[in-house]
């Protein structure tokens, strides 16, 4: 067994350096109290020390020590512990601190990590010149507050309680009970903080009548709690996240990989738009287009362009495939382009008024075009689409896409389906592909035999290099 | 694995994972999210922690905490979030924290265009802290390199204890394409060298400048004190003038005498060419397409696609200059990495950049009309 430890501060750099008289001297004797109270093992203790004249604490104990940013040392604390949970994290923060790093503060209360934050309070920036902090009383007088302070202090506990911290303490340096709390704080199995008053003799007290019975009376004033103020544990957020999360994972969906099963027509690299609306599932169908070309064999690439309103305007996606290694992935010229709505239509105007005539443009029949040189394909995308599903346009559109150039077979595309998506949407994905291709045979038996054979020549040519 | 249709922000997360990663905190912000995505899918599952901060700052500052006491970590965001981690980038280098940091660049200033590709970050990445020390930044130009460089990029924040950048991009982040990871050629993993327990471990020790000293654990045996206060080599404060300005030339020499280890370039030289194309990131397939086009019409070209950005690859750079009389430099931004190409290059030789900032790529064509033909 270990030999009980008498102190846990060391004298390796020399004593306390705090001015005469400064609170910092008898919180980081109250906390080496504590410490030797609990006997926690120093290389399993950390004490995380903030900016200010707090933040020279850390090496004057003989457990590990960090010292991070201002108002950062929170962040640092969370994430030592959900690293390594064995470890006794505590933080010492001035009131500055809990100004600038506020968020923190609420946001570790919140999600209740299991560190002790000892906040000394001292109402001023004792290291940089005695300027006012979230904590300066009321008129009270500072080199930037020469004329009194005019903004109420923080309830620095209050504060931390409403994000939901489960303990927390105010009491002041002169608290015979002080060593015995922040023990009790430590052993608290979540979130726990003392704010502690303390005298700053460089600066505040220099400033203002501050004298060991005005600390409570001052919490008096501002109907600040003095004592425990807190005491409502709730669950630890790392010991949930490992329950929740690593003992208990919902079981992985299985990735899916692709394997090269069909044939494909493309000679060439080939460029495919598809422009719709953000809620299409526009990206969504193009990545099944690409996965069907993968499985004939083809190297493809999927550039996307939406806003980030995710539900309206615009969705873009340029596919391209290629038998040869895809560099350049944007699409200048396209070889295809398919069209389902407005918002896909006042996106890419002026990219389809220069279309040339080797592209087919595949519309929704209800819109309105522009000057083309390309070769139009009217289809009703959006009445066939609303007999199997509003959101399956794009598969419909992409369907027919398949089925009247050739660039790969429709059971490339049945697979990819099949392949990726889950079953329920699988099925209605198979009657949009179905419906698509239903499209384009209805189109070749009106317009007879001779489209047959335009639309074969049409493809040798696509398959040469321009 | 076999033969998949991923984005650049998922090789990322799947490199990381590779390299043993085993912590992760960030911000949501366009166009990196879904890097986190995938790190709170997989992480748990493999005993690794993923948690979204507060900011950036809480993101950063979980990490570095996190990664003192030993874990290997990752945060990943975009400008205006890299704009928010800068002061805890300047921790990490001070500290000698290992750290990888991926920064999918977007359109700025500030917000700009969110769900639109640029390179605007160049020159932020490199000077993106206060007190100007070298970094390690690494950029891919496919989704096969967005994984594999993750990795390296681990190996890199490990053996240097550095944070190390990956700078990529909306357009490959977000862009999906056809790869198979499994191919990807991956260097042996590195972990960081550890210290023996004993009174002389201290965290910052050197011998020669340049050397790396051994990481001791936070919550180890070895009690350890991290500090971003200028420190000496057990970590206490020092001001003593002779202390400080050797812990900074530590922290220039540990990764400048490396440039030849992190140097990462794809070289494609032609014998006799005149034109040195030097490119990175999204742009460099740009440039690919445009070589092959010239070299068809009987130009002798070659071309440079630099993998690492810092610590700027001089030598190989230097040695591709020879008999080279224009320099073409296109980059999705105003002008930032031709800036370092300048100061090489003697005076003799054209330099010409072909810049965009439009949120679009850059084409081939225009590559050829503004850098070849111009």
């Amino acid at each position: 067994m270990r030999t009980t430890i008498d102190t846990y501060l060391t004298n390796e750099i020399g004593p306390l350096p705090f001015c005469p008289g400064c609170g910092h001297d008898p919180l980081l004797k109250a906390l080496d109290k504590a410490l030797v109270k609990l006997q926690p093992d120093p290389a399993k203790t950390v004490i995380v020390t903030d900016i200010g004249c707090i933040g020279l604490s850390d090496r004057y104990f003989t457990t590990h020590g960090f010292h991070g940013l201002h108002g950062r040392s929170i962040t640092y604390a969370c994430g030592m512990k959900l690293a390594r949970p064995e470890l006794t994290v505590i933080v010492l923060m001035g009131d500055g601190g809990c100004g600038i790093g506020g968020t923190h503060l609420l946001n570790v209360a919140r999600r209740n990590i299991d560190i002790t934050l000892l906040v000394a309070n001292n109402f001023n920036y004792g290291m940089t010149g005695g300027q006012h902090s979230v904590s300066t009383p009321l008129s009270g007088i500072t080199p930037t507050t020469p004329m009194g302070n005019l903004e109420d202090a923080m309830d620095l506990c209050g504060t931390a309680i409403a994000a939901g911290a489960g303990w927390a303490y105010r009491g002041t340096t002169f608290d015979k009970d002080l060593p015995d709390r922040i023990a009790e704080a430590i052993t608290q199995p979540g979130f726990s903080m003392l704010d502690i008053w303390e005298m700053c003799t460089a600066y505040y007290m220099l400033h203002n009548k501050l004298k060991k019975k005005d600390l409570v009376d001052i919490m008096g004033r501002n109907n600040f709690k003095y004592g425990l103020v807190a005491n409502n544990p709730r669950p630890e957020y790392g010991t949930q996240y490992r329950a929740t999360y690593m003992d208990t994972a919902i079981p992985e969906r299985k990735a899916c990989t692709i394997e090269t099963k069909f044939d494909n027509n493309v000679m060439r690299q080939t460029g495919i738009v598809i422009a719709g609306s953000a809620g299409q599932k526009v990206r969504s169908a193009a990545g099944l287009l690409a996965q069907s070309s993968m499985c004939a064999g083809l190297n493809v690439t999927q550039k996307v362009d939406y806003p980030n309103t995710v539900m309206t305007g615009h969705s873009v996606s340029e596919i391209i495939v290629s038998p040869e290694r895809i560099n350049y992935t944007a699409i200048d010229t396209a070889d295809y382009f398919v069209l389902v709505s407005k918002d896909g239509l006042k996106n890419t105007k002026s990219q389809i008024e220069k279309l040339p005539s080797s592209c087919t443009l595949y519309v929704e029949k209800s819109l309105e075009l522009p000057h083309t040189e390309a070769e139009i394909i009217r289809l009703p995308l959006m009445a066939t689409a609303k007999k199997v599903n509003r959101l399956s346009i794009c598969i419909v559109a992409l369907a027919a896409l398949v089925k009247n150039s050739g660039i790969i077979n429709l059971d490339a595309f049945a697979e990819a389906i099949t392949t990726f998506q889950k079953p329920a949407t699988a099925k209605i994905s198979l009657k949009a592909l179905e419906a698509g291709s239903a499209l384009i045979h209805a189109k070749q038996e009106m317009d007879g035999s001779e489209w047959n054979v335009h639309n074969k020549i049409f493809n040798q040519t696509k398959g040469e290099l321009k | 694995m076999g033969l998949e249709f991923i984005e650049g922000n998922e090789a990322i997360a799947r490199g990381a994972l590779k390299a043993n990663c085993n912590f992760f905190a960030g911000y949501p912000i366009s166009p990196s999210s879904s890097i986190a995505y995938h790190m709170f899918n997989k992480l748990p599952r493999v005993g690794g922690v993923a948690i979204q901060g507060e900011d950036e700052i809480a993101s950063i500052g979980m990490c570095i905490g996190a990664a003192m006491t030993g874990a290997k970590v990752l945060t990943a965001t975009s400008g205006p979030g890299m704009s928010l981690c800068s002061e805890n980038i300047g921790l990490a280098v001070s500290g000698e924290t290992p750290l990888v940091i991926v920064n999918v660049q977007r359109q700025g200033p500030a917000i700009g265009s969110s769900t639109k590709g640029a390179e605007g970050d160049i020159l932020f990445t490199r000077w993106c802290t206060s007190g100007g020390q070298p970094m390690i930044v690494l950029s891919p130009a496919t989704v096969s390199e967005a994984y594999e460089l993750t990795y390296r990029a681990f190996n890199l924040a490990e053996k240097y204890r550095t944070p190390v950048f990956l700078l990529t991009n909306k357009e490959i982040g977000l862009t999906r394409e056809s790869v198979d990871l499994e191919r990807v050629e991956l260097p042996r993993l590195v972990d960081r060298a550890r210290g023996t327990i004993g009174d002389s471990c201290f965290s910052y020790q050197f011998k020669a400048l340049h050397e790396v000293p051994e990481f001791t654990d936070i919550g180890g045996e070895q009690i350890t004190r991290f500090t971003t206060s200028s420190h000496d080599e057990a970590g206490y404060f020092t001001s003593s003038p002779e202390v400080i300005q050797k812990m900074i030339d530590h922290y220039a020499a540990k990764i400048e005498s490396a440039e030849e280890d992190i140097a990462l370039v794809k070289q494609d030289i032609e014998t006799g060419a005149e034109i040195l194309m030097i490119s990175y990131g999204i742009t460099s397939r740009s440039v690919a397409v445009a070589v092959n086009k010239m070299r068809k019409q009987g130009y002798k070209m070659s071309s440079l696609t630099l993998q690492t950005l810092y610590p700027v690859p001089r030598t190989t750079l230097s040695k591709a200059l020879v008999g080279i009389k224009r320099v073409v430099v296109p980059e999705m931004n105003m002008g930032q990495y031709i800036q370092e190409i300048q100061r090489l290059i003697p005076a003799r030789v054209e330099i010409v950049g072909v810049n965009k900032m439009d949120t679009t790529l850059l084409s081939p064509d225009e590559i050829i009309e503004r850098g070849v033909l111009s």
